[in-house]
């Protein structure tokens, strides 16, 4: 058992921690929001710069070959910054879905774009049937001519209108919920055939919906094995769920130093009010949350890569039920420790519970969750 | 970063279980199953097995007869004792005072009483609270007043856990009352059979007798035993108090608890099936479930803190005392719910039993609510979880107090 990040990791942190520190601040995030695609270019390159965008590819392709404790500490800087970039979007669950089922070739091509900031991929997953089921793919893709023809509607594709490709989830067999016969296709943005309807999220990110009309993709556009997409879109899950997990994190550290700061600023009643100790309580609440919340993102970089699959999507379970349930604490409280401004647009700690909000139903939300772990039989045996 | 249990620390586990297994009675094995209390003779017999085996004493470094182990297998040591469930050794004796002596006692005191404590050749008690200091506790006001060599003692203290079957109390008394509170306070140790000290029993809402209050009436104790200076004992009750949190969130003791509920689901019908089926029930298993499995590396982190600074009781480990005890009182509802009508029999109620009659096979029921009666009590000792959260709120995140 060893806690302490190795000397590379922690240089790791400092750097991503000072560039959120640097160009992060609450008013320099409302000016990125207000740019036309709704966050930073210059951020972003600034994130490729850094090696940021390369983190978890293989050097083979083009990556830095970094693990998921390098990942959970950048999510967790992201965090606190609140930053409006597509980083999980285009890192994390694209990416993920890439390294997962990529071939070389294709990774060869598309991780040195990626990692230099010129593509950005977003994963065109769920359906408004679909909910937290991965298998739910009504979306259909033909073979025809040598091309596939894809039709179909996807919904809440995270920064799915700046994306320059999109990796959509379509069926080549079997019914509607078959795990089997999901295929992934690579997708251009401006392929005909292809509508885009973009939209600002409740948290300030973007997203957007798309209609798929008998969209061309290139056979050469399939990723990983014709129907055994559904694999893929787990391993995107799987790295979703570590990453939200460290973003949440870094979100609610940020929202209790933030409360404890304007407790000890605000007077009321003549005093403090840092003073009062229901106050207080609410304070040392969230701290017990955030702390069971960091364990939880920890074991999630521990487990992701974990080789026993029912082990690891159970216990990414539980980290995602966790995440949510100190989140929604912590974000309340957040709020309620700042009184009337904190339901303000104005003040940044409303914008952190909006994320936090935001973060639970993704990825499955805790009750999905809970399901699942006990349909499992959950952590504790009944026998010895 | 790496959060697993190295090999060798799994082999240790391994240890542990297989000597828990091979020699703990099978009669206190069965009692403890079913949460039953356990005999004096029970209790002393076990600690002596596990002092044989150089084990009674967890958190005591080698140099005073301890085992010297690192915080990690302390705690594997307490998970297991805990999951099987065996008893614990009598923590009065090896995690309060033991530790007290090796530290502050003298030479003398060390040499004579530490092998004595790990053997539990003498039982001790704590006397620290009375009827008007609780979490206040340096609001004490049993006085000591020296006469020659020998204090005289006079007051009250309450909740001596298993006072009745001890032969030693340790305990704080007031011996400067012009001082202001935590000054001018003694830590004793005072002889049970001591002429006017006298044992009152405090019956506990599970029924049982654990608890106790011990009048002192002009009781006299030499000054020898005294515990490091005069006035100074509120330094040592500090000490004793921030001092053993290794196993403060008793995971093992939750895990237990889920796994009987399990258990039992698995056995009670409910309509046509068992409650194990019922998704409920699986679903409020699972939620405790998560925070356990959170709590798990929570403790590890604060252990591997500990590792470093050993020195320093963490703050952070209030955290573990406030949702260690939140989840153990949860797995003990989820437990009086799995029992259902079956936890309505009050424990030691039950009519002996007429071999004319079937018996229904219910009496296990009975020592079920009292599990969870007596759990309420665990987030008011130990620092009521009200406490707790001003440590947080004050030592870690800096709000004034």
């Amino acid at each position: 058992m060893d806690f302490d990040l190795a000397d590379e990791q922690s240089l790791f942190k400092d750097a991503i921690d000072k560039l959120v520190q640097k160009e992060y601040g609450f008013e320099q995030r409302r000016r990125y929001a207000a740019e036309p695609e709704g966050w930073s270019r210059r951020v972003w390159s600034q994130l490729a710069e850094q090696g940021f965008l390369a983190l978890p590819f293989d050097e083979a392709h083009g990556g830095l070959g970094y693990g998921p404790v390098e990942l959970m500490l950048v999510n967790e800087a992201l965090g606190r910054g609140l930053l409006l970039e597509p980083y999980l979007s285009t890192v994390v669950i694209a990416g993920g879905a890439l390294r997962a089922g990529a071939s070389d070739e294709q990774l060869a091509l598309w991780v040195p774009q990626i990692a230099a900031g010129e593509l950005l991929v977003s994963l065109a997953y769920l359906e408004k049937q679909s909910r937290y089921n991965l298998a739910d793919v009504a979306t259909r893709a033909e073979l025809r001519d040598g091309e596939y023809r894809l039709s179909g509607t996807k919904i809440a594709v995270l920064h799915g209108d700046s994306a320059d490709r999109l990796l959509v989830a379509a069926r080549t067999a079997g019914a509607r919920t078959d795990e089997e016969g999901i295929s992934l296709f690579m997708v251009d943005a401006d392929s005909a055939g292809l509508r885009r309807r973009g939209y600002r999220t409740q948290d300030g990110l973007r997203a957007a919906d798309l209609i798929l009309s008998d969209v061309a993709v290139p056979a050469a556009n399939l990723v990983g094995r014709i129907g055994g997409g559904h694999a893929l879109l787990q391993r995107a899950s799987d790295y979703a769920i570590a990453a939200l997990a460290s973003e949440a994190v870094g979100c609610m550290q940020a929202a209790l130093e933030m409360s404890v700061d304007y407790l000890k600023q605000r007077q009321q009643f003549g005093a403090p009010i840092s003073r009062f100790q229901a106050l207080q309580h609410h304070a040392a609440d969230m701290l017990v949350e955030v702390e069971q919340a960091r364990s939880m993102a920890m074991l999630a970089a521990l487990v992701v890569d974990d080789v026993d699959e029912a082990e690891r999507r159970k216990t990414l379970s539980a980290v995602k039920v966790q995440i949510g349930k100190s989140g929604r604490i912590v974000g309340q409280l957040a709020v309620q420790l700042h009184g009337g401004i904190g339901v303000t647009e104005e003040y940044a700690v409303g914008h952190y519970f909006k994320r936090l909000t935001m973060i639970e139903s993704q990825f499955g939300d805790g009750e999905h969750h809970l399901t699942k772990i006990a349909a499992a039989g959950g952590f504790v045996s009944v026998t010895p | 970063m790496d959060l697993r249990f190295t090999d060798e620390e799994n082999a240790f586990r391994e240890e542990v279980r297989s000597f828990i297994r091979e020699n703990l009675p099978k009669p206190v094995h069965a009692k403890m199953l079913e949460h039953r209390a356990l005999s004096k003779d029970e209790v002393v017999s076990w600690q002596r097995i596990l002092n044989a085996r150089g084990w009674a004493t967890p958190s005591w470094p080698a140099a005073w007869g301890g085992p010297g182990w690192t915080a990690v297998q302390r705690y594997i040591f307490l998970d297991e004792l805990h999951q099987f469930p065996a008893p614990e050794p009598v923590s009065f004796n090896v995690s309060m005072i033991g530790p007290v002596i090796g530290t502050f006692g003298s030479d003398e005191q060390k040499a004579r009483l530490l092998p004595r404590i790990a053997n539990l050749d003498d039982w001790w008690c704590q006397g620290f609270s009375e009827p008007g200091a609780g979490s206040d506790l340096a609001a004490l006001s049993t006085s000591a007043i020296r006469h020659g060599d020998h204090y005289v003692v006079n007051g009250t203290k309450m909740w001596q856990g298993m006072g009745h079957r001890a032969d030693w109390m340790f305990t704080l008394v007031r011996t400067d009352p012009a001082a202001k509170k935590q000054a001018g306070i003694s830590f004793l140790l005072i002889d049970m059979k001591s002429p006017g000290l006298s044992v009152q029993p405090i019956i506990t809402i599970d029924g049982r007798h654990e608890v106790n209050s011990v009048f002192l009436d002009n009781v006299r104790v030499p000054v020898a035993q005294r515990v490091y200076l005069e006035n100074k004992g509120w330094d040592v009750a500090k000490f004793l108090l921030g001092n053993e949190r290794t196993g403060i969130a008793r995971i093992g003791m939750s895990k237990y608890l889920i796994r009987r509920a399990k258990q039992i689901a698995a056995q009670v019908q409910d309509g046509d099936r068992t409650l194990a089926e019922d998704a409920g029930f699986r679903r409020r298993c699972a939620e405790i479930e998560v925070e356990l499995k959170a709590l798990e590396i929570t403790q590890m982190r604060v252990l591997a803190a500990m590792g470093e600074h050993a020195e320093k009781p963490d703050p952070r480990s209030s955290i573990l005392k406030i949702k260690g005890v939140e989840l153990r009182q949860a797995a003990s509802e989820l437990l009086l719910r799995a029992a259902g009508p079956l936890a309505l029999a009050a424990e030691g109620e039950y009519d002996p039993p007429n071999p004319e009659d079937a018996p229904a096979d219910t009496e296990w029921g009975s020592t079920i609510a009292p599990v969870y009666f007596i759990l309420r009590a665990a987030s008011i000792y130990g620092g009521a979880t009200e406490v707790q959260k001003n440590i947080l709120a004050q030592a870690v995140l800096g709000l004034p107090k």
